[in-house]
This record gives structure tokens, C-alpha cells and sequence, in this order.
């Protein structure tokens, strides 16, 4: 049942993006890019769009307590605000405000944009592949 | 590209299923929906049945697009075709999103919607630099490798 669950979220969160365009690198600089004169707000309203059925989800997370198919939700992590989380989500923006592309929306296009697409994809499994790389060998 | 209320509709009714996405897996499987976190997860060192779940996820992320490309007709999108800027920034978004923990999905719609601290710190930083980047470099990095980057 876990399994059937992935399918079917990973298929619901493709159709999403979908929908809405974020595929398009093209539409998400649209926003990023406030400079243009021809600014596309369109990722507000399905950042919005996502996160109003999700802080539903949250709530009734916290009624039923354990969810369907495991037995705790994940806990919410403490309000740390190392260099790690800073410095990370740093070079992530910079990377984002390149191309376009941030990770949901690169591999969800894989399909559809050729060669551009899939030389993005194959950097960023390379970078995240380099990052658990250096994990283990900090950890030995 | 002009902006038109059917875009904002249309961008409502992705992120809701983005949003309900999010939720089933949340409740169901008790995951978050993060997409670096579940295709880093498969790279990296962990346990197979965890990994099974991200292929799966995975299968389905890439999977609803072609289905609706065969089904609609083809989705057009506008990619740089620049192959130095793609690899600069795919590393870039692949190494920042496994150090801050998080991308777009899971700092953005699953972390900001339970009030995470952390993740609305990073987000408004990856949103800053994101539009500070494409609102300023990018237009000078074009200028000076030629191309309109779309």
C-alpha cells in the first residue's frame, strides 16, 4: 500500500506541476526575474495553491496522531539556523536563479525538454551525489 | 510572456495538486514530498524499501507529464540550450538543496505549512538569491556568452 501511495503522489505532483507551467523554466524566471518589465507571478499562486491543502494536512496530522501506513509523522526540527542551512540554500537560490529549474520541475520535464533538460538533471544528480560523498567520508 | 487570469487559475489548481500530493503521502505514508530529499535519497547510502517508495514516487513525477503530453497534446517549455550554464546550475541546485535540506517542495510547501522556522528561513533565502540572480547575473551572464537563454 506504501508502494501504490508513491505512484499515485508522484503522478498527483507531476499533473501539478504540470498544470501549472512550473515544468517551464521560461515562466519560473518569469518570476524570479522582477527586472524584465514582463514580471509572471504565476509561482505565487501555486506556492499558495500547495501549501493551503498542506497546513490542512498538518492539522489533521496532529488529530490522528500516526499516520495510515507508518507509525509516526515526522517531527518537526528544531529552530536551528546553522551555516549549513544558510549557506545551503544560498548556493540552491543561486543555482535556481540561473537556469529556472529547481528539482521537482527538472525531473518531472525529463520527458519533454531534450537534451538541455537532461544535461541539468545529470549535474544536479552529480552534485547530490557528491554531497553524500563527502558525508561518508566525514562520517568515516 | 504576458500574464492572464487564466495562468493564476491554472497556477491555483497545479499547486492544489501539488498541495494534495503532499498531503497523501504526508498521511498516508507519513513522508514528507520533498523532491531533493526523495531523489537524493536514492543516490545515497539507505535502506531499499525507502528507496523502492522514491523510485516509485519518482516514476510517477516523471510519468504524469508524458501521460498528459500524449493525452493533451505536447507541453511546451523554454530551456537554455547554454551547456555550461546547465551544468553550473544543476550542480549548484544539486549540492545547496542536500546541504540546506530541502528544496522548493520540501522546505517551501511542506516545511513553511507547519511553520517550520528553518524552512521559512530558507526559503525566503533561496527565493532572494533565486530572484537577485535571475533579476541581475543572469542577464550579464548572457550578455556576455551571447543568446537570449530560452
Amino acid at each position: 500500500m506504501r508502494q501504490a501511495v508513491s505512484l499515485i503522489s508522484g503522478l498527483l505532483f507531476g499533473a501539478g506541476l504540470t498544470l501549472s507551467d512550473m515544468v517551464n523554466p521560461a515562466r519560473v524566471l518569469g518570476f524570479l526575474d522582477v527586472a524584465s518589465g514582463s514580471w509572471d507571478p504565476t509561482l505565487a499562486f501555486v506556492l499558495g495553491g500547495a501549501v493551503l491543502p498542506m497546513v490542512g494536512a498538518w492539522l489533521v496530522a496532529a488529530r490522528i496522531g500516526k499516520p495510515a501506513y507508518a507509525d509516526t509523522f515526522p517531527k518537526k526540527p528544531a529552530a536551528r539556523f546553522t551555516p549549513r542551512l544558510i549557506g545551503g540554500a544560498m548556493l540552491f537560490g543561486l543555482g535556481w536563479g540561473l537556469v529556472g529549474f529547481c528539482p521537482g520541475p527538472a525531473v518531472a520535464a525529463i520527458s519533454l525538454g531534450g537534451a538541455a533538460v537532461w544535461t541539468f538533471v545529470g549535474s544536479m544528480l552529480v552534485g547530490m551525489w557528491l554531497f553524500g560523498a563527502t558525508k561518508r567520508f566525514r562520517t568515516g | 510572456m504576458l500574464f492572464e487570469l487564466n495562468d493564476a487559475l491554472m497556477g491555483l489548481a497545479g499547486g492544489a495538486l501539488i498541495g494534495l500530493s503532499a498531503a497523501v503521502f504526508l498521511l498516508a505514508n507519513g513522508r514528507i514530498a520533498g523532491i531533493s530529499g526523495l531523489v537524493g535519497g536514492l543516490i545515497e547510502k539507505g535502506e531499499s524499501t525507502a528507496k523502492v517508495e522514491n523510485l516509485l514516487f519518482v516514476a510517477g513525477l516523471i510519468g504524469a507529464p508524458f501521460l498528459m503530453a500524449a493525452a493533451f497534446g505536447p507541453t511546451m517549455i523554454g530551456v537554455t540550450e547554454h551547456v555550461g550554464l546547465l551544468v553550473v546550475s544543476g550542480l549548484l541546485v544539486g549540492i545547496g538543496t542536500r546541504i540546506g535540506g530541502g528544496c522548493t517542495s520540501g522546505h517551501g510547501v511542506c516545511g513553511m505549512s507547519r511553520i517550520s522556522p528553518r524552512s521559512i528561513v530558507a526559503t525566503v533565502i533561496y527565493l532572494g538569491i533565486g530572484i537577485a540572480t535571475a533579476s541581475l547575473l543572469r542577464p550579464e551572464i548572457l550578455r556576455i556568452i551571447g543568446g537570449n537563454g530560452a
